[in-house]
């Protein structure tokens, strides 16, 4: 994209050592038009409203920066927070690249934290402890999996818009783990309905002398490793494909339904892991109660990453220190928590701007 | 170029400014699209009274055509004009306007809606549906041109038939001049055709000008007062009332086959390649059969022949189950009956990677939506059909670097004109993704290739090359099963043509240069006029 704005050069020399700073230029502007313009837009607006509702803005981002990046503790819950909306990232990595709509993350989010927390506790003692986490992360992905299983055949024999089917499908996955915390797996000992605790000391080793759960470790290699294989593995450029376009992929030789029930798979699979995460790493039980809707929550900062692995990561750790610090603000400064969802909703419309802008640009200098 | 017969006094609403120049007038029309001119001068008169079909091939420019006069268009070179005055017809609401009303090859009709509603569709939003008005219309309607339409019915529960006589009825009850009906029978059953036809000529009796656009013959002439056929995007002929009255209908095709795929004034060289055909046999299709649909023409009974450095011409017009037999022989289309064999191997189960293994490849016609993935840089792309395989794919991981050096020696080859091979394919021009493709199907050992109209839509200088290519390959003692429409190409560089009309192998012709009467038989076995065996070799 080099700018046409300048007249012809009078020779070519000259031309071609203007080009090089041009085109430095050119990028620089669409980094400004795309990314940085629009989250500043964004916290502007969001300023706006802050103002407008009778807070000051400098003192309500100044405290969320303070309790979740510059305080110890703060710090460490940020970290901690990360680890299973990272494993949310490689589920929706997976099958967005793939070109699969895969929006019922939380139903297989629950489902996936419910039986690893009836798992679990009733392993300790049997198994050693890495068994047990094993355990629990491996039932986690299956029931994942399975529930992606309706909404999977359906899209790869029956071509049933898989965003419709996997939307319901998590409605019912909600109800249905909160049904099983009621019926199956309650914890007979306490009154209120929730499943059997896991010992803290059986639960995910901390990193160090910290709080901050190993989850967070796998969860960065669940997303770089899903990186990878969907950029630099023959299986990851099928899937691509299948995405970018299913009759090229069926003309090159590769089974489409096949690889459109190995993305289900896997992409519902890693929700599950995620819901285990946080239950073997931070929380411990399952209350009936409990859904942190943590998969819509990410669809747009991979969307903002633009499917990228590194770039998912990066929006992840803020969007926690966001959660984090907003938490503690809420209890502050009297904002409430939601008001997080207004920042990212004022960031996904200014980044929406942005695009057309440049589309605009673009269009422009053609 | 346009006719001057002198019908224009039929004309009885309205006098026409100009001599001749009836209701509709296109003047010299030109439309580029990139890389294709699709109209090319063209000059039309639409008349009042008459059913005008403009036939032609698929790409012979007749959608395009329709198109311009539908206001979905706007030609890049002449005009346009409406009873003599010259008009611009920028939107779908100018043309209506100016009394066209287009029913489009597939329905426009919205399926949930009742019938009445649908024809109230467009009518101010302030206004109720004017239902006693409509009826009495709609009576009107039944009595003259037998258009019988349950107004309370959900349209999506009526057959498609009587879909099209919703459409024809909003065409009427807006009191149009025109009405284009695009492809106006290829749903219908051969009776509702029928129907359809007999319904022409009350409408036109009425005073109304049809247009007509198809590429069957037979309806040209039982339907049409005149008929304009279409060639490559430029008029290659007429025939007006007159003509068309004198003549009988085996008459009437013949001269429209000549029209159609009769040689034009200085096209390409007429200089016939040498054979060169080995003895070995590389394929064998035996009676091969495939499961067809209302879309799809099935294969049925199809048996040809290969040989080592020889090219098989596959002629026919468009959907005459050309691309089903491309898919059967590459392993893209399932197969009910029938064998198909590769160098004394029977891989009528083969996946479609294992004939690649083999060296069996396929170029498919659809560029964009098949051969190509639009998002992907030039250099995935010529490894599409290789994923996972060495020495792109080392144990299921990628190997950039020499991905990068294989497109870049591709592009090298095959002179793709192309910014980089990072650049996405679909940033190139039709002639350029041809090329990549190409070097995708011959890169490795191929000994066959399946070309499924390799020159469609390209530019001249493109075509030239794409022909010389297929020449080579033959030379260098691959076989060439070249499927085209373009009945020059094919007798330019087959060895023998194989004819297909309906999914059946009308005839096997060898291709001996025999000329004018050669390409006039092969037009009329196209056609199915004639129904033409030969026995093989």
């Amino acid at each position: 994209m080099v700018d046409d704005a300048t007249p012809a050069a009078e020779n070519p020399d000259a031309e071609a050592a203007r080009a090089a700073p041009m085109a430095w230029r050119g990028s620089l502007r669409r980094f400004v038009t795309l990314t940085a313009g629009p989250i500043v837009a964004a916290f502007l607006l969001s300023a706006v409203i802050l103002f407008l509702v009778g807070v000051n803005p400098w003192t309500y981002y100044g405290y969320i920066l303070e309790r979740s990046l510059f305080s110890g503790l703060g710090l460490e819950q940020t970290a901690t927070r990360m680890a299973p909306l990272l494993f949310l990232c490689a589920s929706l990595i997976v099958a967005f690249r793939a070109g699969i709509w895969n929006l019922g993350t939380d139903g297989q989010f629950l489902l996936g934290a419910v039986v690893a927390a009836a798992t679990a506790p009733l392993l300790v003692g049997t198994l050693p402890g890495w068994g047990v986490l094993l355990a629990g992360f491996a039932v986690a992905l299956v029931a994942g999996a399975l529930w992606s299983i309706v909404p999977a055949l359906l899209k790869a024999y029956q071509g049933v818009n898989e965003i419709i089917t996997t939307l319901m499908m998590s409605f019912l996955g909600v109800l249905l783990a909160s049904t099983l915390v009621k019926l199956a797996f309650r914890d007979p000992a306490t009154t209120v309905p929730q499943t059997r605790t896991l010992p803290v000391d059986d639960r995910l080793p901390r990193l160090f002398d910290t709080s901050i759960s190993s989850g967070l470790i796998w969860g960065l290699i669940a997303v770089l490793a899903v990186h990878l294989m969907m950029t630099r593995t023959a299986f990851g450029m099928k899937l691509r494909m299948v995405g970018a376009n299913p009759s090229a992929a069926s003309h090159a030789g590769l089974s489409v339904p096949l690889l459109t029930m190995a993305t289900f798979a896997l992409s519902a699979g890693f929700a599950g892991l995620s819901g285990a995460s946080e239950i073997l790493g931070v929380a411990g039980n399952v209350r009936a109660d409990w859904n942190p809707a943590y998969g819509l929550m990410v669809i747009p900062l991979v969307f903002l990453a633009r499917f990228h692995g590194v770039g998912s990561i990066v929006l992840v750790f803020f969007y926690s220190a966001l959660l984090i610090g907003s938490e503690s603000a809420a209890r502050r400064l009297g904002v409430p928590q939601d008001f997080t969802l207004v920042l990212v909703a004022s960031l996904l419309i200014c980044l929406g701007l942005g695009e057309y802008i440049d589309y605009r640009k673009q269009k422009q200098e053609r | 170029m346009s006719t001057n017969v002198a019908t224009a006094t039929e004309a009885t609403n309205d006098l026409p400014p100009e001599t001749g120049a009836g209701v509709i007038g296109v003047h010299r029309v030109t439309k580029r699209f990139p890389g294709v001119v699709a109209v090319d001068d063209v000059s039309l008169t639409i008349h009042a009274g008459e059913v005008h079909v403009l036939l032609g091939e698929n790409g012979a420019g007749k959608s395009t055509l329709v198109g311009i006069l539908a206001g979905l268009q706007e030609p890049d070179e002449g005009h346009l004009t409406v009873d003599g005055n010259r008009t611009r017809l920028s939107s779908p609401s100018a043309s209506l306007n100016a009394g066209i009303s287009t029913v489009f090859q597939h329905s426009m009709l919205v399926p949930t809606l009742t019938v009445l509603e649908n024809l109230t569709l467009g009518a101010p939003w302030y206004e109720r549906p004017p239902r006693a008005r409509i009826e009495a219309r709609m009576a009107e309607l039944k009595r003259e041109f037998s258009l019988s339409l349950p107004l309370d019915a959900v349209t999506g529960d009526l057959s498609l038939g009587q879909q099209q006589q919703i459409e024809i009825a909003r065409a009427l009850l807006r009191d149009s001049k025109v009405l284009i009906l695009d492809e106006a029978t290829s749903m219908l059953t051969p009776q509702g055709a029928q129907e359809l036809g007999a319904r022409m000529q009350k409408l036109v009796k009425g005073g109304l000008g049809v247009i007509f656009i198809t590429h069957k013959l037979a309806e040209a002439y039982q339907f049409g007062d005149r008929i304009s056929v279409l060639k490559q995007g430029a008029l290659a002929g007429e025939m007006g009332p007159e003509q068309l009255k004198s003549m009988t209908e085996k008459q009437a095709v013949d001269e429209i086959v000549r029209l159609m795929f009769g040689r034009e004034d200085g096209a390409t060289s007429t200089e016939h390649r040498q054979s060169t055909a080995r003895a070995e046999t590389l394929l064998r299709i035996e009676q091969l059969a495939t499961e067809g649909d209302t879309d799809v023409v099935g294969l049925e009974n199809v048996s040809l022949s290969l040989k080592a450095g020889e090219i098989l011409g596959v002629a026919g017009i468009d959907g005459n189950g050309q691309k089903q037999l491309a898919e059967a022989v590459a392993g893209q289309r399932a197969v009910s009956t029938g064998r198909v064999e590769f160098d004394g191997v029977d891989i009528t189960r083969a996946t479609v990677a294992q004939r690649r293994e083999l060296g069996l490849r396929y170029l498919t016609d659809d560029r964009l939506e098949e051969g190509s993935v639009g998002a992907f840089p030039v250099s995935e792309n010529t490894v599409l059909k290789d994923v996972g395989r060495a020495p792109f794919w080392v144990k299921g991981i990628e190997r950039p670097t020499r991905i990068a050096e294989h497109a870049r020696d591709l592009i090298a080859r095959f002179s793709v004109y192309t910014p980089s091979e990072t650049t996405p394919i679909g940033r190139l021009s039709g002639g350029n993704i041809q090329k990549v493709l190409l070097g995708r199907e011959l890169s490795g050992e191929a000994r066959a290739v399946v070309f499924n109209k390799p020159t469609y839509g390209l530019d001249l200088q493109n075509i030239d090359a794409s022909r010389e290519r297929i020449s080579e390959i033959a030379a260098q003692g691959m076989g060439v099963v070249l499927i085209s429409t373009d009945l020059d190409e094919l007798m330019a560089l087959s060895d023998r043509i194989a004819v297909i009309e309906g999914g059946r192998i009308r005839g096997v012709v060898d291709n001996n240069g025999g000329g004018e009467a050669l390409r006039l038989r092969i037009g009329r076995m196209m056609a199915g006029a004639e129904e033409h065996t030969e026995t093989m070799e």
